[in-house]
């Protein structure tokens, strides 16, 4: 987020960074098995697992909507919701 | 059901039991996502598509998902996947096998299809290990490595698929790691699409069996292997044989062509006919 501020500021702003923003990272914990794949390969540490092991958006902030976690996660539990994805009214895909 | 993973959700069949069967973190659950999203840039319809496995831990994916599936048995995926094929040459076959299906009790019918050029997509899931049965040691365990049928590590050196492939014919072989799922997507829809016999070998994890016995930890950490291991094959062209030892060459290893089988028969047909 404060990247996006910055680059806001310094007039950087791109149609890409206010697409990418992330509204939300929805962990459905019926399916997930909490093998901390995602939280491992999270580039910018994102996740996290709680203590039952399910991941969990620990700093939403962070997220840069790279979709590394929806990609690698083995049992399609993790799905991260930006702003695009809302906007277009279909939820988006799996692999952005 | 999370509503924003709509496309994995669309192909899946959701009166089956989920999550699935497999182990937490593991490498067959990145396969399948990476095989629906394939599948779904390819714009192939799934009533085109015909899945059909062997038996093991990959015996199961089929199950899954929403297109003609066909579980089979014990490394005589290729054998129905070729029938069906010759029955109804429109369809899109792909088999999903493991290392010990393909490689162990399938591995002259692997060889024939390569041979024979038919066009069928193989998807090969190579986790070293048989996972199902116990971690029995398989034609792809490396050799000085343990397994529960090797307690004093395997004595045997391992197959190498995707270059047994090459040698037998196949016309399109690509080797790829569930670490790298992205590339996996992109290698997995041009295997559907070729014509002629394709072949994935899918290198994947098998923490449980595998890693436990040879204490190659979790999941995490053997997908960390596989990252750090990894080399392209355009890369691996300028190496020696001595660094490229216990490396994981991934890419496309051979994209050619050839005539496919089903046309070639097509073409007996019409001659016989002809003569008759």
């Amino acid at each position: 987020m404060a990247k996006v501020a910055k680059q806001a500021k310094e007039g950087k702003t791109t149609k890409t960074t206010k697409r990418r923003k992330t509204v939300a990272i929805d962990v459905y914990k019926a399916w997930c098995k909490g093998c901390g794949i995602c939280v491992a390969f999270c580039p910018k540490g994102v996740l996290a697992q709680d203590e039952e092991g399910h991941a969990y958006a620990k700093n939403l902030e962070a997220c840069i909507a790279c979709m590394q976690c929806e990609l690698r996660c083995p049992d399609f539990a993790i799905t991260v919701i930006t702003e695009d994805r809302l906007n277009a009214g279909k939820g988006g895909s799996a692999h952005g | 059901m999370p509503e924003y993973t709509r496309l994995i959700h669309n192909y899946l069949r959701h009166d089956k039991k989920f999550p699935h069967v497999w182990c937490p973190g593991c490498g067959n659950g990145i396969l399948l996502g990476s095989l629906i999203r394939a599948i779904d840039k390819t714009g192939l319809s799934k009533d085109d598509i015909v899945l059909v496995s062997g038996i093991g831990c990959s015996g199961r994916l089929p199950v899954y998902v929403d297109f003609n599936t066909l579980h089979t048995t014990h490394g005589r995926a290729l054998t129905y996947a070729t029938g069906v094929k010759l029955a109804k040459p429109s369809l899109n076959v792909i088999t999903i096998m493991g290392d010990g299906d393909s490689m162990a009790i399938g591995g002259n019918h692997f060889i024939h299809a390569a041979r024979r050029n038919i066009d069928i997509t193989a998807i090969i899931l190579n986790n070293s290990i048989y996972g199902m049965t116990g971690g029995q040691y398989s034609p792809t365990t490396p050799y000085g490595m343990r397994a529960s049928t090797a307690v004093y590590n395997s004595i045997e050196q391992a197959f190498k698929i995707s270059e047994l492939a090459v040698t037998a014919g196949a016309v399109f072989v690509g080797r790829q790691t569930v670490y790298n799922a992205k590339l996996l997507d992109n290698l997995i829809e041009k295997a559907i699409l070729k014509k002629g016999f394709s072949v994935v070998e899918v290198v994947t994890h098998c923490h449980v069996q595998y890693g436990r016995q040879n204490k190659l930890g979790s999941a995490v950490d053997m997908l960390k292997w596989q990252r750090d291991n990894s080399i392209p094959v355009e890369k691996a062209a300028k190496m020696s044989p001595e660094e490229l030892k216990d490396k994981i060459i991934t890419g496309i290893l051979v994209d050619k062509d050839l005539p496919v089988y089903e046309e070639e028969y097509e073409k007996v047909r019409e001659r016989a006919k002809g003569l008759a």
